[in-house]
């Protein structure tokens, strides 16, 4: 059962943060709705008045420009996983999103609301780390751009400030020579472990640059730079030890806890097979496209 | 956190227009209402399930313009505008839907309560995709969980329905 509360319809992005700041902490912006009326049902949150901000228009379209990708807040997953410049030029994230929660949830659910609903067992945000994605953040009177590592502050919480709403998402289009993949694994419809990765080659096809992410394990996603330098000037042959190591660190960094999803030392594990999976799917994708 | 209780004077009502069942509706509701409650509580279309209550099982799946949504977890008003199909709009003139008579046929039911969003969300991914593979159908249909049947005889339900759907697209 959810509660009554009142509706405000902003219909531009300045009314909607005037709204929230005006409202404070008894408003909470709606989108999809599909995580928080979960949690106004069950009574864990209470809010007098919820903003929809779908009559903002403009905010749920994918572009392409000067070698970005812009994807608005307002996005549905299931419109994401069928765009057609995200599939030519991000396929690991239209993987990724092809894998969100249920097709109605997909449906129903944006990208924008997931991210700042910051439930820990959710995928966007370790792949947008590692895509090196920034999230824009709009005011009535300014506008910041945060990289995606410095979005999560703890579970369910993010570096928003209260009157500020999410606009877009911008995730450079991968480079030449290189890849990305996010792997994850659970028997429950939530993952217990989420791992991104990112690949760039140099001309000798050696690791030029590595970026690691676990997500779901711990209470928010996190990059792991300790891990990546590890990978880093390898070739193909030597990164095998060197991944080994790295998914141990990151296991570790991933701030394991144990739960219904799994014990802690169960998810450390599942964080090094994975990062494996993942540096082997980039490894075959790169060759498939050479042999082309 | 904000009590969130607010006094009776403060209840606002959304007027909305919508289609459900290709009937023209116009109602009423606060925006705290939810699609479930609308169409079983005011409308009495009660095939539409509430089972886990948290977009996990798909007893609750309805079509909206053709695509499945959570009924237990959408708020009534967005349906402003839109069209709405439940299980008891798939019969034509008393004639079950392909569907229906597939899952008759080949035994794609046993208690019945999933059978409702089971069908919904089939005939949305038959609308898109005239001739899914197995793995498409189980992927589209892993939201829709049955606890009877172990899902086989919903696969081969789904497949005989979609071949049946071809045909008479085909005027075979």
């Amino acid at each position: 059962m959810l509660r009554r509360f009142r509706l405000e319809e902003p219909e531009s992005v300045k009314e909607a943060c005037e709204l929230l700041a005006r409202h404070g902490e008894s408003a909470r912006i709606y989108a999809g709705g599909t995580e928080l009326l979960l949690a106004m049902k069950e009574g864990l949150i209470q809010y007098e008045r919820l903003i929809n901000v779908k009559k903002i228009t403009g905010l749920d379209q994918v572009k392409l420009e000067n070698g970005t990708i812009r994807i608005g807040a307002l996005t549905p997953h299931r419109k994401l996983e069928n765009d057609p410049v995200l599939k030519q030029k991000l396929p690991a994230f239209v993987r990724m999103e092809h894998h969100v929660a249920n097709v109605r949830v997909r449906e129903v659910g944006t990208l924008g609301g997931n991210l700042c609903f910051a439930e820990p067992h959710a995928d966007p945000g370790t792949l947008l780390m590692v895509l090196g994605a920034k999230l824009v953040a709009e005011r009535a009177s300014s506008r910041r751009e945060i990289p995606a590592e410095r979005f999560f502050v703890d579970a369910y919480e993010t570096c928003l400030e209260a009157d500020e709403l999410l606009t877009d998402i911008h995730v450079p289009a991968l480079p030449e020579r290189a890849g990305a993949a996010y792997l994850k694994f659970g028997y429950l419809e939530r993952p217990s472990v989420g791992v991104g990765l990112f690949i760039a080659w140099d001309q000798d096809a050696a690791i030029a640059e590595a970026r690691i992410a676990v997500g779901c394990a711990g209470p928010k996603p996190k990059r792991v730079e300790e891990a990546e330098g590890l990978l880093k000037g390898k070739s193909a042959r030597d990164a095998a030890s060197a991944l080994a190591q790295a998914g141990e660190i990151a296991g570790r960094a991933a701030d394991a806890i144990g739960d219904l999803h799994g014990s802690a030392e169960y998810k450390e594990h599942i964080v090094g097979v994975l990062l494996k999976r993942a540096f082997q799917q980039i490894s075959e994708q790169r060759s498939s496209k050479s042999s082309r | 956190m904000a009590e969130g209780r607010l006094k009776a004077e403060d209840r606002q009502f959304i007027p909305i227009t919508f289609t459900l069942n290709g009937r023209a509706q116009e109602i009423q509701v606060e925006p705290h209402e939810l699609l479930i409650d609308v169409i079983r509580n005011r409308f009495g279309f009660t095939g539409t399930k509430r089972s886990c209550d948290v977009q996990v099982c798909g007893a609750c799946t309805v079509l909206v313009d053709g695509q499945p949504v959570s009924s237990c977890t959408y708020l009534a008003f967005e349906a402003l505008g839109h069209d709405v199909l439940t299980i008891e709009g798939l019969a034509k003139n008393g004639k079950l839907h392909p569907l229906q008579e597939a899952f008759i046929e080949h035994g794609g039911l046993q208690c019945g309560f999933c059978t409702p969003g089971m069908i919904l969300a089939a005939k949305s991914l038959l609308e898109q995709n005239a001739n899914p593979t197995r793995e498409e159908i189980i992927h589209f249909m892993e939201g829709n969980i049955c606890r009877c049947t172990g899902y086989k005889k919903i696969l081969e339900s789904i497949q005989a329905a979609a071949k049946t759907l071809r045909q008479q697209s085909s005027g075979v």
